[in-house]
């Protein structure tokens, strides 16, 4: 149990620093306004994806089997982080007579935080009505 | 130094994510996870609002749109437990829908006069996002129309000739107008909104064939759609919380799919592009065969005698509200000291482990509701297998009749029970439209009527037997 604890950690702690890493990669040279990223620099965030899709398989498979439906729930909720994408979308100026992808953004941050809030309560919903068995009284 | 923030933000929020689904693994820590993705979720935004590029002047206008998905999103988590599997489509769709529109006008956004440029890498990954976005939006919104039974969209699978081949002639299609976007933007941009157009099809396309029973294996398809053009967005807007959150998505949509056609002995390609879903044409012999019947007071009698009872539940039992009845069994039962646990199939329900939150929510005990795997060697000693609502997983046709449409699905082992209890309406096939021959055999006996109705009146001739008898 505690190897598989620790994995677990190993495992997490591998993104974090994948993470920190990208992150001082990002502060380094002025990427904002680079015209054209290297092709060694996009090979970076598929990197990232592929660290992530092995910690989730691995996350996901220890899942109990109880749980499924609020686990659907839940990852529902967390891909609704495309919100962050919506509001960038719609809080930027996307130059002149341009408003309409403001718009579009703004219907994007609607269905984000509609799944974010109905996913997170949905989840808690169900989860409150997993019990023990009531020990029993003597 | 605001850019730095926003990082660590994300980079804290990312952690979150991966502890709420680690979380997931025990039900005692479970709400933790819920928690703990809920501040991650509220870091990213705040991290995100930070960001220099969002005008002053539109934060008025993203508050609205806060308010009003709140607004939308407070009501959809009260729906009854019944109808989850509907609210996780339509979520879905909304996922698909907010990441399609953010590809779309990231797309028409690099045409501005100050836009920014977008190289190949960004032009695949856009088409991608706009791709899978759009098919996941009308895909999970016909899914979500089947499974709530709307008057216009036929909830029996819709199978027409050639049916595969359209689908994949318009993916190829759609595929080759995103390699052509690739290799020329300037030259082929106008191929964009055929894109699209294809992908929301396709959505369409894809579901018409599907039934209810497939309908586990395909909401969890669907997640794993939602969750990669989540990760497309990532890369078109190079950020890596997005990547991250999008690829845990991913990947459990992608889990809880192959546990799916695990459970249905399908392969994923078949699940893909087979013409799963078709109702087979039934293939009742002439040949007539005895049923033995019983009233549920015999049945009440037998359960109460034994030491181990196993329930078998499936959707007919939530279809006909009967899992507090159900729990009343349970009570009378467990308060005379016989043991009784119930085998949950993988695909019982309408999505992954549907059955369990219902059961939860008529307050049984988890420690008691038993995956298929670890019932079933435990079913030998089983005195009593009452099934309720189920039907094609506990059908040992699967196991030996190499012509039956179910052969090869892992199925509970209801036969090897010494007697076997099932409550159902008619001697009617099930989904498959096979007859199950645990129905005829020599230990079964069958306790017609709503299951709900006779689940009561098992409740009520145990509970005036338990009265009388002490």
């Amino acid at each position: 149990m505690k190897i598989l604890r620790l994995k677990n950690c190993l495992a997490a702690v591998a993104v974090l620093v994948a993470g920190t890493c990208s992150a001082v990669a990002a502060e380094l040279p002025d990427v904002a306004h680079a015209p054209e990223k290297t092709t060694a620099e996009y090979v970076a965030t598929l990197f990232v994806f592929m660290l992530a899709s092995f910690v989730g398989l691995d996350v996901i498979r220890r899942v109990s089997r109880l749980l499924h439906t609020p686990l659907m729930s839940l990852t529902n909720a967390i891909s609704a982080i495309a919100v962050v994408g919506a509001i960038l979308i719609a809080g930027r100026n996307n130059g002149q007579d341009a408003n309409w992808l403001n718009i579009l953004g703004m219907v994007a941050i609607v269905a984000s935080v509609t799944n974010i809030v109905s996913g997170f309560l949905i989840t808690d919903r169900m989860l409150k009505m997993f019990k023990k068995r009531e020990p029993k009284k003597p | 130094m605001n850019e730095t923030a926003i990082q660590i933000a994300y980079l804290v929020a990312t952690a979150l994510f991966i502890f709420s689904l680690k979380w997931m693994n025990d039900p005692q820590t479970a709400r933790r996870g819920v928690l703990a993705g809920v501040a991650a979720m509220l870091l990213a935004v705040i991290g995100t609002l930070l960001n220099p590029e969002i005008l002053t002047s539109n934060y008025k206008w993203i508050a609205i749109a806060v308010i009003l998905g709140t607004v939308i999103g407070v009501p959809l988590s009260w729906v009854p437990l019944t109808a989850v599997p509907q609210r996780t489509a339509l979520s879905h769709a909304f996922g698909g829908l907010a990441a399609g529109l953010v590809g779309v006008a990231k797309f028409y956004g690099s045409f501005q006069a100050d836009g920014h440029h977008l190289s190949q890498f960004s032009v695949a990954a856009l088409c991608m996002e706009v791709l899978l976005g759009f098919l996941t939006f009308t895909g999970s919104l016909m899914a979500a129309g089947k499974l709530q039974e709307v008057k216009f969209i036929p909830s029996r699978p819709v199978t027409y000739k050639g049916q595969n081949f359209i689908n994949l002639s318009l993916l190829v299609i759609a595929v080759i107008c995103c390699v052509l976007l690739v290799i020329d933007l300037q030259q082929f941009y106008y191929l964009f909104p055929v894109v699209i157009g294809l992908a929301l099809l396709f959505g369409v396309l894809l579901i018409i064939p599907i039934g209810g029973a497939d309908m586990p294996t395909v909401i969890a398809l669907l997640n794993a759609y939602a969750g990669l053009a989540a990760v497309a967005m990532g890369f078109v807007m190079d950020n890596k919380l997005l990547i991250t959150a999008g690829a845990l998505d991913g990947s459990s949509g992608l889990i809880l799919s192959i546990i799916m056609c695990k459970a249905m002995n399908r392969s994923f390609t078949n699940v893909l592009f087979g013409a799963f879903g078709q109702v087979q044409a039934s293939t009742t012999q002439g040949e007539k065969k005895i049923v033995k019947s019983a009233t549920p007071k015999d049945a009440a009698q037998l359960m109460e005698n034994a030491s181990l009872v196993v329930i078998v539940p499936g959707y007919g039992m939530a279809v006909a509200q009967a899992q507090h009845r159900v729990r009343e069994i349970y009570d009378e039962l467990t308060e005379r000291g016989v043991s009784v646990k119930f085998a949950i199939h993988p695909v019982a329900g309408r999505m992954p482990g549907h059955m369990n939150v219902l059961l939860a929510e008529a307050e049984i005990p988890y420690e008691d509701l038993v995956e298929m795997e670890e019932i079933n060697p435990d079913m030998p000693q089983c005195d009593v297998c009452l099934v309720i609502g189920a039907n094609d997983v506990v059908n040992p046709a699967a196991r030996h009749d190499k012509s039956s449409p179910i052969f090869g699905m892992p199925i509970i082992d209801a036969d090897k029970a010494k007697t076997v209890l099932a409550i159902k309406r008619s001697m009617n096939p099930g989904f498959a439209g096979i007859e199950n021959e645990l129905y005829f055999a020599d230990k079964t006996l069958m306790v017609f009527g709503d299951a709900k109705a006779v689940a009561g009146e098992i409740v009520k001739s145990l509970a005036s037997e338990g009265d009388g008898g002490h």
